[in-house]
Parts: C-alpha cells; structure tokens; sequence
C-alpha cells in the first residue's frame, strides 16, 4: 500500500494552529506517510510541530462558512486546533488523517520506515538479556536454573524464550505446569530478594475447574521456593467471587487443600474496561473547563482513578511486605497473569530492590516485567482516553503503573536516579513512537515481526549519554533500603505531569526544576574545583618537603 | 498521672506509655523506659476541645485536639484521674485574663535590649515609606490619634491628602464600627492603591457626603484613572440582608465615578463549619479514596480558599493592569477585607514574598488594622461562635501560590506552618488581643517577645533554598492562573496532617537543597581560603620567604551528603504485628488496608515547643493492617482449615 494513496491534500497553507497556553501560529501544514507537519513561516520565530500519525486518538472536525477546523486529540493527552482555509482541503487532510492514524496493519507503523540520525552506540535489542540478569542471580543463590522449555514459544506462547524457574524443577514438569495454567503461564521467577532469599513468582491462575483438578508438578514448583517449615503468601489479583467464577469456565485458584503451605490473600485490582473507564472520566474531568470548584473533587472522585491508584499500591505494598517483612515467599497472580499480576511484582521491585530505581534498572525491569513478561502492550495502548471507538482489550494498565512509580518517587524524590520525564517518556512511548520496542504483544510477535532487525529500539536511543542527561534526577543519592509509601489519600495526588500536562502553565514548575539542578550542579562543581586545589596544594607541599630536607 | 497510654492515630496497635504531667503552661507526655525519654509537650494555648470518651476495660480514654491541628489520644487507667485532667484541662485551656497566658511566662533569656531590638525589627512607618507615602497624595493622619474616631485603628493611619479630618470624621460615622476608608497599599509605579473600610451604614436610601467625598479623595489620589472599585468581599445576599439592619453596600448612583463589585466570600461562621468538617475528614481511620475526595468536596473548603484567592487576583490585576484604585470591606472590614488586601498586596509586591515583608504584610494588613485576634482564635475563654480561621485560610492562600510559583517566595511551607502555630500559642505578644488599642494598655511590648524576631533569628530554616532574588518569578506582580484552575487549588497535608509524619514525602526536597546549600557555601569560603593559600605557597617558592600554611584546616571533610541523605533514609525500621497480617477470611470481600505508616523528624525546627512531637520515633515504621471487619461472614481465621467450605457459603 502507498501512504500517497490516503494524502489527497498534502499540504495547505493559512493555516491557524491553536494550543492552549500557546498564543496561535499560522503556517503551513504538510502530511506525510506517518507525521503532521506544521511550520510556521514567521522569520523571526519559525516554529515546527511534528505528529506522529499513530499518536492521534481522535479527530473532530467542524466548519464555520469556507473555514474548517480540525481538533485532534492525541494519546499524550494533548489537544491541538487547526484552522484549514477550504472546505474540500479541510475534508481531505481530516479524512487522510484519520486513515492514517488507524492503519491496522503493524508492518506499516512509523518504526519500520524510521531512520535513526543518531549513532547507536549500544544496541538497544540487546541490553537486557535474561541471561544476563540470571548471572547475577547466580552469583547468590544456585537453587534456579535458566529454562529453555519455551524455546519456540510452543509451551507458552505469551513468554519469552528462556525463563528462570527453580533448579529442581524439570522441563518436563514445566510442560505439565504449563498446561495446568492459563495460557501456559507456569510459575517463573520474577525477583529474588538477596537480604533473605525469598522469592517473587508469578504465573496465570490454575485450571483447576469445577471438580477441582490439581497438578502435582505445579505443587511441587511453587513449594520449591519455600525454606522448611515456611509458608508462602499466593497474591491473587481478583476479589474472591470472581476468582470462584472463573472456576465455571475452567480457571481457578490454589485450594488449600493441595496447597497447605500456602495462604491465599485476595487483592482485588481492577482490570481491563473499567480502567479504560476511569481513564477517560479523567482526563474528561482535568479538561473540563468549568470554573467550579465543586465539580473538579466530585468528577476526580467518581473518575475512581485515584482510588485504583491507592489499591494497586497497597497490593504490591503487602506483597513487599509478605517478602521482607514476613520472609516469606510469594506467587502473584490473576487471571491471564499478563495485566495486574506484572503491576504488582514490578511495583514491588521498585519497593524492594534500589537496582530498579536506577535508570538502567528501570528500564530493564520494563524489559523484564512487561515486554518479556507477555503484557500485551500494542492490544491495551491501541487507543487512549479519547478514543470513540469501544475496543475491549485497550486499558490504561502500563500507565497506571507508572503512575504508581511516580507516586512513590514523589515521597522519596531523592531515591530515583531517574526524574519525571522519563517516566512521562515510557508512557508516550507505550501509546506512539518511532521506536519498536513496544510494539507487538509478546516476545512471540515480536521476533515474528523482526522487530530487533527492521526497528529501532527505545533504549539505543535514550541511553545514549545526551539523552539520558534529560532523564536524570539530580537529587538521586543511592539509596539502599527498602522504600515503605504511604498509600493513605492524602498523600496520594494527581499526576499533573500527565494528566494536566496540557491545561496548566508549566513555566514556573520547569523554573523550579531549573533552579534545583542548577543548585546542585554548582555544588558539584565546586566540590570538583575544591578536590582540585586541595590535591594541588598537597603536592606542592610535599614538594616543598622534599626540597627542604636535603 | 503514671501509666497513661498514648495512642497513634493512624494504628491502634501502636501505643507507648508513659507518665502525664501538667504544668501551669503545657501537657507533657514522657514515655517510659527507653533510652531517650521521648517528650511530647502541649501547650495549653493550643488545645482546642477536649473529649472524654466512654470508660473501657482498659482505661478511660481522653481525646485532646489542637489549634495546630495536632490530635492526641491517651487512656488513663482510673476513670477519676482521667476526670480530674479533663477538669483542670478545661479550665488551663480556657483562661480568661491575657495575664494566665504563655507568653507572660515565657522567658527566652533575652535581655530588656535585645527584647526592644525584637520589636522593632518590624516597623510600619519604615513600611510606608518603602510603598512610597507620604506623597503629593498620601498623608500621614493623626485623626485617630488617642484611637479617638476609632478604636480598632491604629494610631496612625495613610489617608488621601485631600480628605480633611473632618471628612474622615464624617466618613466614620457613616461606616460599621467608624472604620473609614484608609490606606492599605500604594502602588508606587501608577500611584494605584488598595484602601480599605468597613461597610457603609447605607441601609436602603442613607447616604453621606464626607463618605462620598472620602471615596473622590481616594479616586483622586490616583490621577491616572478616572474611578475608582469598590468591593464588596460578601456575598450579595450576605451585603443585602445588611441593609435591614441600616448597614449595607455603596449605591453607585451616590458616589460619584466608583465601579460596585461583589466578590463573594462567606462569612467566618461558613468558614469555621467548613475546617471542621475539613479536619473530619483528615481524622478519618483509614478513609477509601473517595471518602477523602468527598469529604474535601462537602466541606467545601478548596472552594473557599479559592474564593478568596479570586478576590485578591480581581483587586491585583485593577491594580497592576488597569492602574485602578480600590476600596475594599466586608462587613466590619477585619477578616475578609484582611484576607484579600493581604493576598492582592503579596500578588503585586516582591517585597512581602520575602521573610521580612512577609512579616511587615501580616503587621500591616492583620494586626495594626485590627483584626480579632483573640476572638478569632480563642486566645481567651470567649464565644466559640467569634472563633473562625481567617488567618490560617490566608496562610493557606500563601501555600497555595507557593505551589503554583516555586521561586517565588524567599520562605518555605515551615514558616508558614510556624506562624500558624504561634498565632495560637501565645508564647509571643504579637497576636494577644484585638487591637493596637488594647495592646498598648497591656503594655505588650514591654511585658512579652516579639515572635518576628525569633523567627528571624532562626531565618536560616526557614529559606525556600530555590529563591533567588534576581530570578524572573520573584520580579513583579504574580499572575496567577485564571480558567481552568480548579485544580490548582490542592489539599494542604503539611497542615491539617501536620502530626502524620507517615502521611508525608519521605524525603524533603526542600531540606535536601538547603543541606546542599549549606555546603555550597562552606565549599565557597574553603575555596578561597585554599586559592589563597596557593597563591602564597607559588609567591613562596618563587620569593624565598616560606609561609609555613597551617595543615590542620586541611582535613574538614565533605560529609555533609551522606549525613543529609542518611536523614531521609532513617524511617527503614519497620515494626511489624503479624497477628494483624492479612488472616482473613477469604468471604470477604473489603479491601485490606495497608496504612504504611512512617515517622521522622523531617520537620526541622529550632523551636522546642515545634520539635518536641517530631523528634521522636525516628525510625520507626509500621504496616498496619487492618484486621478483618467483615460483615456477616463465617470467621476462619484458622488458617489450618481448608477455606473452600467458606467459600461456598460466600457463593
């Protein structure tokens, strides 16, 4: 297909551009494959805005006599305004660029054509390879073993090709396991705790059914992970009803029966749809342009955002806490294991481990946690809050979660090597990006897809050194410890960085972020410069010694 | 009282016991048997009520809450002891001669010098003429000199200097309580100014020709615009009901060239139902999101802040932008028309976004013009239905801003939180009494210490480490966001949660730049001695005569990082009851609240009275989780029993 095909128009002039807080632009407008272009010709301030076609959720357009306007409303939250002289012009770019933002073929995205202008330096593909983190686990503990039972994706289709799993559990066992848990999802390891050996696991709920079903291997598994005598916590993400349920159309739980040592806590976490709902009350309620006071605290309320905020905090809380506190090990788990199940043990790392409050481990817990884990990434970030179109599988289940990092590195701003634009960053580009490394839902599509030969990844790009520059908070002091939150209301707030990113004036707020790097880089450099002097002073001293002594 | 048990708030499980003690001055709690003896101290000032609850096995609960927002339950084992407490509390908490209070006691070793020097390092003459007055059109008047026109005035007041005593006479009597129009702030750059009074006694039809000569004199003062706004912070049901009562609003047909506005503020009785129900809401045990989001909706207080905040932005910008003058009152002129005045003149002048305009402002606008201090905040025993928090709303406004405009203030959130807590103390004169007038009879300023100046002493806590005098926010007139802005406007947690440690950030940013601040500063001057010593050493090797450079200043070591960032990090300890670790029966179906509670002293103070409640506990955190609470549910809390059977009865 040629993208040429959908551009009727492919560029207008006179047109007016309108952004909040932005005073209007007129320019020119081009379209091309997979971006809006808008330049303003103006000399004295020529101004470029570039938008990905895949970052458009919806478009409206509307006519006052020959002028039409198009607002588009992107996943990012942004809503821009475009004024178009001509009516037929208007229809072709708005028709173009719905089209074009709804391509639904994966093949034909913005990161197969994209041609990076940087050096890779490092190839993203390849920066965080399991097999990489399971050296560093074996330096502690020799009790799990690297598994290449999924080597062809064939025993669980949403894995990635080699998991960790304990060292007495063979690949045999794991293939019964596997067919005793949705989708094949068997217990992995997703964190082991060093200060006392405790282990995270996570998998899909068992199929035990109605009458009941067990599986001795999958007992054997799980039980692996505990010390003698010890119990386990089982997390299971769902109310108990619902865990019941599913039974009915043959899921389940560990009954305790087959699972004595086991104890079973319900954390209820909302899933898929009523996310999705809630997100777009949100981001409703935040571009709501009432001056009522009133309104803003009820429509936050009954968006329910911030209360699914608080639960899934305390969820990945009490599985930190059944860890460290307990010294107990845990198995997380839902239904499809691939939504709540990855927020809580993730979260939990963040909790627990200060390797993933640095950048570099972040990004490999993102790796690890959500794009190996299986979290269907290109089915929930299809669309975004402004959508029309009612898909089942989209939800704000990626940006909860790092909603929820933000919300622990605002009480513990000093503990983050990373700041809020990188954090703002992966949720931008989970929904659209030049990058390919969120597209796909699996492992599975994307070595299906190529998407290591033919895209880019994110991480060859933001970890080179002047990118990474931006994403650096510059109040991190390593901070060893495990970090507790607070998850009562009020210290809980909205995240303005996201969802009012677009409707409040944000100089004054990036002044103050100035103003604190400022701070300490200053600091920096004068520490460096005193280190100098001192050094300096001391060799000319002993200098001066030498020469004094002979 | 020997073994009473304080409890936490947030975790019933947690409680320390210790001896009560009561003083003439404070409650103070010492815990028993640990090491440091951890104090709480309490001063009478600040108890606001004081609940007896119902007698239970093991003791008969006390509730004390305070004007700082503090809540303190403690058990007493004998009911009579507890009685006898709550008796001698009610009577210390509400004394009824300004001479029972703190600060009449209270000695901070200062000599009879350094206590004058205190009290005038905020001087409002010196004020003034900062502002610019007197002028071509400004007079100082001594109208009131013997507070003979009116008594809640100060003795000298800013009139225009066309309005002749016995204009100004004229004009008192025609306003509520002879609070005539006087000047508040002069904009120097446009000759603008904010002037403020009570309301008119128009009631439906009278009028006054000295008050509407008053308001020609104020609109001519400023001869770049041609009117002058006159607003009215009540609501106009509230300004109209007044007029039954011969009391009322300015008919913009008697005046001749004013602009009539309403901006509406409710009155102090709206207010103070509104913090309470406010102050519920954060009492609440572990509240769900939207019992929070509620209770801060129904109380209504956001709405009220920015109500005010509106009417400061309004008379900002008249000023600012339209070079316009105003005239603002309320009723009487000393709370609302206190709140916006304050608010306008901090909006359009750097000067009190610093430490000391910050104090000169709260000197200017609250206590020279009278505000109710001692009715407002029940310094002594008086009507509970006087008692409103109109200052601490203005303090909020002030937070509010400082959110918005992060460099823009020289202090930080502890000054504020301070100043709140001393308006209530009385451990400083400042705030005693409800006027200039009756200060002076007590003699305040030679009985008492001024609170402006142990702030200033201890200035260093108190900066906003990104304030920086040449930066762009701190520069002019503040322009807050208009529309949308509901948002902007959020809940104070460092207030009305001031106690709840473990409700807060656990590191403090501003703590952690004014830590690096410090050594910032200490890395400067060592740099400069270390380049001279250099510059000696090189003249010494080139020259012959030797300076021997002293060695042992050498070794001062950068330490201060780790010691800082060690702070934050202290509160990992983490006490943990496992009986209340989630064995629930799995019918049910409530959520398991996990309070993550964590306290440490991130609140720096320099005032022991401050520290005394924060100082203690660092290190300590708790999980809490509450125990199960289902309703109509089989308990099997007997793990060892197979859940299933539970389960079939929920399904």
């Amino acid at each position: 297909m040629e993208f040429a095909e959908l551009i009727k128009t492919p560029r207008a002039d006179n047109v007016v551009l309108h952004r909040p807080f932005h005073p209007a632009v007129e320019g020119t407008l081009c379209l091309t494959g997979h971006h809006l272009i808008f330049s303003s010709r103006r000399q004295d301030n020529a101004e470029e805005l570039w938008l990905l076609h895949s970052n458009i959720d919806s478009i409206e357009k509307r006519f006052v006599g020959s002028l039409g306007t198009i607002v588009i409303k992107c996943k990012d939250l942004r809503i821009i305004q475009l004024d178009i002289p001509g009516m037929e012009e208007c229809l072709n770019i708005a028709s173009s660029i719905e089209a074009l933002s709804t391509l639904d073929s994966v093949t034909l995205m913005y990161p197969f054509f994209y041609r990076p202008m940087f050096e890779v330096l490092e190839d993203g593909w390849s920066s965080f390879l399991l097999e990489q983190e399971f050296e560093l686990l074996s330096s502690v503990t020799n009790e799990w073993r690297l598994s290449c039972v999924n080597k062809e994706f064939s025993v669980c289709p949403s894995y990635p090709p080699v998991v960790i799993v304990p060292k007495c559990v063979d690949d045999e066992a794991l293939r019964k396991v596997a067919v005793f848990r949705h989708g094949g999802r068997f217990p992995v390891l997703s964190y082991y705790h060093k200060k006392n050996g405790m282990a995270m696991m996570r998998s899909s709920q068992p199929l035990t059914g109605t009458n009941g079903r067990r599986c001795k291997e999958d007992e054997k598994l799980i039980n692996a992970t505990l010390r003698s005598g010890r119990r386990g916590f089982v997390i299971d993400t769902r109310p108990l009803n619902v865990a019941q349920q599913a039974r009915a159309k043959g899921g389940g739980f560990e009954q305790e029966v087959h699972y004595p040592q086991w104890r079973r806590i319900h954390k209820y976490i909302e899933r898929f749809n009523i996310l999705q709902e809630s997100f777009i009350k949100l981001v409703e309620a935040c571009n709501d342009q009432s001056h009522n006071m009133d309104r803003w605290l009820s429509k936050l309320e009954a968006s329910n955002w911030l209360t699914h905020i608080k639960e899934l905090l305390t969820a990945a809380c009490l599985a930190a806490q059944c860890i460290d506190r307990e010294g107990a090990s845990v198995l997380v788990h839902g239904s499809e294991g691939t939504d709540s199940t990855l927020q809580v043990t993730s979260l939990a790392q963040i909790i627990l481990d200060p390797r993933c409050r640095t950048i570099r481990g972040f990004e490999a817990l993102v790796v690890r946690e959500w794009l190996q884990a299986g979290h269907p990434f290109q089915q929930r970030c299809a669309q975004s809050a402004y959508s029309n179109s009612k898909q089942k599988w989209e939800a704000p289940v990626f940006l909860l979660f790092l909603e929820c990092v933000w919300q622990i590195h605002r009480q513990f701003p000093c503990s983050f090597e990373f700041n809020e634009q990188f954090l703002i960053l992966l949720f931008e580009h989970s929904y659209a990006s030049q990058f390919g490394t969120f597209l796909g839902n699996n492992e599975n599509e994307r070595a299906k897809l190529k998407l290591p030969q033919k895209t880019m990844s994110l991480w060859s790009w933001v970890n080179r050194p002047e990118e990474l520059r931006r994403f650096q908070n510059p109040l991190y002091e390593a901070n060893s410890l495990v970090i507790w939150p607070s998850v009562a209301p009020q210290s809980l707030q909205l995240w303005e960085g996201v969802f009012l990113r677009w409707n409040r004036p944000s100089k004054f707020l990036e002044e103050a972020e100035e103003e604190r790097f400022n701070i300490i880089k200053y600091n920096k450099e004068l520490q460096a410069k005193v280190n100098a002097l001192r050094r300096q002073l001391a060799e000319m001293e002993t200098d001066e010694e030498a020469q004094e002594e002979p | 009282v020997e073994n009473v048990r304080l409890l936490d708030r947030l975790s019933s499980r947690r409680a320390v016991v210790g001896t009560l003690y009561l003083t003439a001055t404070h409650v103070i709690f010492v815990e028993n048997g640990s090491e440091t003896r951890k104090e709480t101290w309490v001063l009478h000032s600040q108890i606001s009520s004081i609940e007896k609850q119902a007698t239970t096995a093991t003791g008969c609960p006390l509730l004390i809450r305070c004007k700082n927002f503090q809540v303190i339950q403690l058990v007493i084992p004998q009911e009579r002891d507890c009685h006898d407490v709550y008796i001698s509390l009610i009577r210390l908490a509400r004394p009824v001669k300004y001479e029972e209070l703190y600060c009449f006691s209270f000695n901070p070793k200062l000599d009879k010098e350094e206590r004058e020097q205190g009290w005038k390092l905020v001087d409002l003459n010196e004020e003034y003429n900062r502002m610019g007055v007197p002028n071509n059109y400004w007079q100082i008047s001594d109208v009131n000199r013997d507070y003979g026109v009116c008594d809640s005035y100060p003795t000298e007041v800013y009139v225009p200097k066309s309005a002749t005593a016995h204009i100004i006479v004229g004009s008192s009597k025609f306003r509520s309580r002879r609070r005539f129009p006087a000047l508040s702030y002069y904009c120097k750059g446009n000759n603008a100014s904010i002037c403020r009074s009570s309301q008119p006694l128009s009631g439906f039809s009278a009028r006054c020709l000295e008050d509407e000569q008053m308001l020609q004199a104020i609109r001519k003062a400023n001869p770049g615009s041609d009117f002058i706004y006159v607003v009215d912070t009540r609501p106009k049901l509230n300004a109209m009901a007044n007029r039954a009562a011969g009391k009322g609003y300015e008919n913009e047909d008697n005046y001749s060239n004013i602009k009539f506005q309403f901006i509406g503020i409710e009155n102090i009785h709206v207010m103070r139902n509104s913090l309470q129900k406010m102050l519920e809401v954060c009492e609440l045990k572990s509240p769900s999101m939207s019992d929070f989001l509620w209770g801060l909706e129904n109380s209504g207080w956001l709405k009220h802040i920015k109500a005010i905040m509106d009417a400061g932005i309004f008379i900002a910008k008249a000023v600012a932008e339209e070079g316009v003058s105003v005239l603002v009152h309320c009723s009487d002129g000393w709370d609302r028309t206190a709140q916006v005045c304050s608010v306008a003149s901090l909006l359009l002048d750097p000067y009190y976004r610093t430490m000391k305009g910050f104090m000169v402002l709260i000197e200017k606008d609250w206590v020279s013009f009278g505000h109710k201090f001692n009715h407002r905040y029940g310094n002594l025993d008086g009507d509970p239905k006087e008692i409103s928090p109109v200052i601490d709303q203005f303090i909020e406004c002030v937070w509010q801003l400082m959110e918005q405009f992060p460099c823009a203030f020289e202090f930080n959130e502890r000054f504020l939180i301070h100043i709140q807590h001393h308006i209530y103390s009385c451990q400083f004169g400042n705030f005693l009494c409800n006027s200039q007038k009756e200060r002076r009879e007590l003699k305040i300023k030679e009985r008492t210490y001024s609170l402006w100046a142990h702030l200033w002493k201890n200035r260093a806590d108190y900066l906003n480490p990104l304030y920086r005098s040449d930066h762009s926010q701190t520069q002019g007139t503040l322009h807050p966001q208009i529309t949308p802005c509901n948002f902007l406007y959020k809940f104070w947690s460092g207030m009305y949660n001031r106690f709840e440690k473990g409700l807060h950030p656990r590191q403090s940013v501003t703590d952690y730049l004014m830590a690096v601040k410090e050594e910032t500063q200490q890395l400067e001057e060592e740099l400069e001695v270390l380049q001279e010593r250099l510059a000696n050493l090189q003249k010494s090797q080139s020259g012959d005569n030797k300076v021997k450079s002293k060695q042992q200043d050498q070794s001062k070591q950068i330490g201060l990082y780790t010691s800082n960032n060690s702070l934050a990090n202290t509160p990992q300890e983490y006490s943990h009851d496992l009986k209340s670790f989630p064995s629930r029966s799995p019918s049910q179906g409530d959520e398991e609240d996990s309070a993550l509670i964590l306290t440490q002293d991130n609140l720096k103070s320099s005032d022991p009275d401050l520290s005394a409640n924060s100082d203690q506990e660092s290190g300590v955190e708790d999980l809490s989780c509450r125990s199960p609470s289902g309703g109509g549910c089989l308990p099997s809390e007997d793990s060892g029993k197979d859940s299933d059977e539970a389960v079939f009865l929920a399904g």
